[in-house]
């Protein structure tokens, strides 16, 4: 290896080393992580540590993010720092040689095949739109179907809506059952023939609800459609393999997943990319361009118009091995312990109403209340003077909320991340009696 | 008890017992205002005779801010020509866009004045602002679709 690669390739050797004690995770780590009265992960977060006294319990909306990823970021700019791609100097090769480490960690992470086909962008809603915008017309005739189902957030609803209306296509809704379950018979009732297009939230950000992808995809390519999963909240909460799960397209925001803003991945099949035109074009996306014509770079170029961010892309990955350090079977069981524990000092409080399933297995990392007869925004602010910060309102799923029929069309929602422990939700339940006392009393 | 902020006694009254929120018989102006961000919905009535606000009430759902800060308006202007609740509705918005008021000021806007405090609260702006909106909105509206007098 040569000298001008070195600081890239020593990030993802440290990374990795990481990544190996990780994947040696045993039963007893799982167990430790799972005693939600410690808090070993708190340390590792800068904004907690600056905040001793905060119970966020809003990592739905954004995440916090770790040292090592704050780390990463600066140390791209100090140390790695020149326009990727083009340059023909050693600091512009390694920048390039730093995106496709981190594009290959990304796609070891989800289990993609080909690092190629990972896309950078900006998040998970552009990555949507990529596919809504790029793709869907190549597809959509008029009179086919788009499915989603009613759990969207507005970023998997809104492109969908567009790309129906252009095509002169029919959006589709898949409804769940009163717990949040898409069934069979709505599978049944609703993909058929004419859907040409499934697309479907992996974990729903207001129930937490797991949606049945697998099964999803497998129906949606029996009747010769495309599957496209938004996994903007199961990315960081439980394991995702593109392959395992069989769809499509994967799209994902890196900043819940404690990663930077600003930073989105779409992951596409090789064929289904290599066949796509472009979404946006300009710089960088190019092979060959004269005064009438141009032709595309290969992918993941062709999907990465203008200069990139590079220290974003970089710091991706480090949140990447961050998570990766940990153990997503370590975060899946600790957030499992947090949210049946949240649920079960919730469920002791005759006034407030929890929504989804009852069984909080089902739910990952997301508990949505709401506080009888008073509205969630005062809710919020209430909790708020007591440093608990939690999200009120429509959480970007409108339609969810009006099929819900919850009063207002809003509601509170908790999310716990890993980082949280029994003390994040004891400060929420002593909000919450706090709300009511002040609403009705002592 | 800790400081309950904005939430403060006369606000918490004016929610719980509202005396202004009804139906109207006998409106001569009706507005709605919403919040979509929200879910807030208020519908608000005026009696005016003579340029006299002689009755105000509201109907329609919303926070505890959105529904004390509609009783404590309509406490405000009743009896009040539409010119000095125009002033009002300016006066509120121009304190909840964190402009500081005269003690005269205070007292004109009564216990509404006690909302200030939300200016530090951007989410909580709108909240607030709803029935003082839609009163301005609706007497604006009124005043330039009312025929051209001579001064």
């Amino acid at each position: 290896m040569t000298e001008t690669t070195n600081t890239a390739a020593s990030a993802c050797a440290i990374a990795d080393a990481a990544h190996a004690a990780a994947t040696s995770a045993t039963a007893p780590d799982i167990v430790c992580a799972a005693n939600i009265a410690e808090n070993p992960y708190k340390r590792d977060f800068p904004l907690l540590a600056n905040h001793p006294d905060l119970a966020f319990l809003d990592s739905a909306a954004t995440a916090q993010r770790p040292k090592t990823v704050l780390d990463a970021q600066r140390r791209f700019y100090e140390e790695m720092n020149a326009n990727a791609l083009r340059g023909l100097y050693r600091l512009s090769v390694e920048a390039t040689e730093a995106i496709d480490v981190a594009r290959n960690r990304v796609a070891r992470f989800i289990g993609a095949p080909k690092a190629q086909d990972v896309v950078m962008c900006r998040n998970a809603s552009e990555a949507l739109n990529i596919v809504a915008k790029a793709f869907a017309p190549t597809v959509l005739e008029p009179g086919d179907e788009v499915c989603i189902t009613i759990m969207e957030h507005h970023s998997n609803l809104i492109p969908w809506q567009q790309a129906c209306r252009a095509a002169g296509a029919k959006l589709v809704y898949l409804y769940p059952d009163e717990n949040g379950i898409i069934t069979p018979e709505e599978m049944d009732a609703k993909i058929g023939p004419k859907t040409k297009i499934l697309s479907c939230v992996h974990v729903s950000n207001v129930l937490g609800i797991e949606n049945p992808v697998k099964e999803l995809g497998r129906r949606v390519h029996e009747q010769g459609g495309y599957f496209v999963v938004d996994g903007a909240q199961s990315v960081p909460h439980v394991k995702v393999d593109v392959t395992e799960i069989g769809c499509d397209f994967l799209a994902f925001s890196a900043h819940k997943l404690f990663g930077p803003f600003g930073m989105g991945v779409l992951w596409g099949k090789d064929e289904l990319l290599n066949a796509m035109p472009p979404f946006l074009t300009g710089g960088e996306m190019i092979d060959n361009v004269t005064e009438q014509d141009a032709t595309w770079a290969p992918v993941p170029e062709k999907f990465e118009a203008g200069t990139q961010d590079a220290a974003g892309i970089y710091a991706t990955a480090a949140a990447v091995a961050y998570v990766e350090s940990v153990g997503i079977d370590v975060i899946e069981a600790r957030e499992k312990a947090l949210v049946a524990y949240c649920m079960e000092e919730l469920g002791k409080l005759d006034f407030v109403t929890i929504i989804g399933h009852p069984d909080a297995n089902m739910h990952h990392g997301v508990v949505s209340f709401n506080v009888n007869g008073i509205h969630p925004h005062d809710v919020a602010s209430i909790l708020d003077m007591d440093q608990v910060a939690i999200r009120a309102g429509h959480h970007c799923a409108q339609p969810l909320l009006t099929w819900l029929g919850v009063e207002n069309l809003a509601c509170c929602r908790a999310s716990l991340a890993f980082y949280n422990d029994k003390g994040d939700v004891d400060k929420l339940v002593a909000g919450l009696n706090r709300v009511w006392s002040m609403f009705h009393g002592e | 008890m800790a400081n309950s902020g904005i939430y403060t006694t006369a606000l918490m009254d004016h929610n719980a017992h509202p005396d202004y929120k009804y139906e109207m018989d006998g409106a001569t102006h009706t507005h709605e205002g919403i919040n979509p961000s929200c879910g807030d919905e208020l519908t608000l009535s005026l009696r005016v005779e003579d340029g006299v606000i002689e009755e105000a009430a509201f109907t329609g759902h919303g926070c505890a801010v959105s529904q004390a800060s509609a009783d404590m308006m309509a406490d405000v202007i009743t009896g009040e020509t539409v010119e000095e609740a125009l002033r009002l509705s300016q006066l509120f918005i121009d304190m909840i866009k964190g402009k500081e008021l005269t003690e005269q000021d205070k007292i004109d806007l009564d216990e509404a004045a006690q909302l200030q405090d939300i200016s530090h609260m951007p989410a909580r702006v709108k909240c607030a602002e709803l029935a003082w909106r839609t009163l301005d909105g609706m007497l604006r509206e009124n005043a330039d679709a009312a025929p051209a007098t001579t001064e």
